[in-house]
Order: C-alpha cells, then structure tokens, then sequence
C-alpha cells in the first residue's frame, strides 16, 4: 500500500513537471524561431546562425554556472523561493492567456511578429557580408526566450531533484519545435500558443503552489499527489474567469448592440 | 573606465531582466504572491494551523488572479468608446 502510494506520488510528480518543461520550452522556442527565420530569410542565414549560435553557448555558460550552485542551497529556501517565482510568473502567463482567450487582449500572433521583424530588418538597409543588425536582432531574440527557458529548467529541475530529466525534456521540446519550424517554414502561427500557454501557466501556478506550501512546511494531504489535485483546480478557475472576462470584451459588447 | 562602464551595462541589463520578469506590467501579483507567503508562513509556522494554510495557499493564489483579470477587464472597459 505504501509503496503504492509513493509510486503514485512520484509518478504525479513527474507527469506534472514534464509537462509544465515541455509546453514552456515549446512555446518559448516558437517565438526564437519567428525570429530567427524572419532575420534569415531577410538577411541572410549566417548572421542568424551565428547570433543563434552565440546566444545558446551564452545559455549553456549560465545553466553550467547556475545549475549547480542552486544543487548548494537548502531545500526548503530553494522551494520557497522556486514557489515563489513559479507563482508569479505562472499567474502572469494564466492572466496573459485569459485576456486573450477572453478577446480583451490581442493573441499573439507569429505572423505579425514575422512581418514586423522583417520589416524593421529591411528598414535597416543592404545586408553586408558580415551582419551586425542580423547577428544582434537573432542573438537577443534566441538568449531572450531561452533565458526562460533556462529559469524554468533550473527553478522546476532542481527543486524537483529532477535536473536530468527537466533538461532532456527541455531538450526534446527545443528539437522537435525547431524541426517542426523548420519544415512548416513560415506556418508557426498555426501553432496552438495561447491554448498551450494557458496550459503551461495552470502547471506553473500549481508547482508554484505546491512548493510554496513545501517550502513554508505546509503538509500537504496525499503529499505529492497534492499536484495533480491542484492541477483541475486551476483548470476550472481559468475556465470561470475565461468566462467572466468575456463579458466584458469588446466583441461581447458588440454582439449585445447588434443584437 | 570601458570594462566599468560594460559592467555598470551588465548589471543594469540583468536588474532590468529581473524587473521585467518578476514585477513587469502586473505588480499586483507580485505584491500578492509576496503577502500569500507571509500569511502562510504565519499560519503554517506561528499558528500551527497546517489545515487553514493548505486550504488557504491556493485560494489566496485565486483571489489574487481574480484580483488581477478584474483589474485588466476594468482597464479595457474604461477604453472602450
């Protein structure tokens, strides 16, 4: 019974944590690649492999100095602290997703951004051979999303003891939406983003949840089963605000004059 | 006097990162994640009261969301003509 329960503990755990770093990776990884195709289909692919190139060895010198000083700091200040940045930035991305499911925001949209990018970049004038505009404009745009990527790696890896599994997953996500991106080409705004952002910001508002409560010595009934408990909870919070929120959008109040 | 002035861009550069990221344009829920952990802490740590803290974490995560989509909802209604 009680090897059972810690299978099932454990098994909660990680589904919760593989999802969370999958969805976040992806959805981070298809706004570099906008970038990164915009930048080298209008300038050129050397500068935006170059700028990708020194950008990921500028991730990879963060995580190697990153990683393992966070494995030094004691367990309950990490998933304090850890709890506290998931609950921030999951509530941030479940507020962004709500808005927009709810029509009060505009969704982010891949192909705008790929037409304001190569617009700002043909703004900029003839390529030379050697880009500075191209190198800069896909170099921030990989280090800005990766860094994300990074923070949610090391914040859900490390205090999960799961550093390993969090970066191979990682990993997976970044290959498969880079070879996906790379075959569709320009298509990346058919990607789902919204839909998965709502979902990675549900995983993120319950892991930070759930190590808050670890962290401040909160005893959680069931344990780490508790994560998949928090898990509809918020599904179901997201849906009622959803729908609250659409009351008040613009395109409600436009359907209640028509009407 | 260059390396001062990269470094100076450094660390202005990396507080800026953390702003945005943290506090960004929805500091009601930073201001509200910081009050949820103190109020936990009193009741799970000073009070004992482990039952009230568990129930009231995520709870106090909802109001705080809720708090924060009524506010952007109030904003786009003011906008509107």
């Amino acid at each position: 019974m009680m090897s059972v329960l810690i299978a099932t503990s454990v098994t909660s755990g990680v589904v919760v944590l593989v999802g969370a770093v999958f969805l976040a990776c992806a959805v981070e990884m298809v706004e570099a690649l906008t970038i990164v195709l915009a930048v080298g289909h209008t300038r050129g692919w050397r500068s935006a492999f170059e700028g990708t190139g020194v950008a990921l060895v500028a991730l990879t010198a963060l995580v190697a100095a990153f990683g393992p000083a966070l494995v030094h700091v004691p367990l309950s200040t990490l998933r304090l602290i850890v709890g506290g940045v998931l609950l921030i930035f999951g509530m941030q991305w479940l507020r962004k997703a709500i808005l927009r499911s709810s029509g009060l925001k505009a969704k982010h949209d891949e192909d705008a951004i790929y037409e304001e990018t190569v617009a700002e970049l043909r703004a900029a004038g003839e390529s030379p051979d050697r880009d500075r505009i191209a190198f800069v404009m896909a170099f921030k745009g990989v280090f800005l999303e990766g860094l994300e990527v990074v923070i949610t790696v090391l914040t859900l890896g490390t205090s999960a003891h799961r550093l390993g599994l969090a970066a191979i997953v990682a990993t997976i996500a970044v290959v498969l939406v880079g070879i996906v991106g790379v075959v569709v080409a320009k298509q990346l705004s058919s990607v789902p983003e919204n839909a998965m952002k709502m979902a990675v910001g549900v995983l993120l508002v319950s892991y930070g949840t759930f190590w808050t409560g670890e962290g401040l010595k909160v005893r959680w009934p069931g344990n780490d089963t508790m994560l998949l408990g928090l898990v509809p909870i918020y599904l179901v919070v997201t849906w009622l605000l959803v729908a609250l929120a659409r009351r008040s959008s613009p395109s409600a109040h436009a359907e209640a004059l028509a009407q | 006097m260059k390396v001062g002035s990269v470094v100076v861009r450094l660390v202005k550069g990396f507080a800026m990162f953390w702003w945005d990221f943290l506090v960004g344009d929805t500091p009601e829920i930073t201001v509200a994640v910081v009050v949820i952990i103190g109020v936990v802490a009193l009741l799970s740590e000073a009070a004992h009261a482990n039952a009230v803290a568990f129930v009231g974490l995520p709870l106090l995560a909802i109001i705080a969301l809720a708090g924060s989509v009524q506010r952007a909802t109030r904003a786009a209604r003011r906008k509107r003509p």
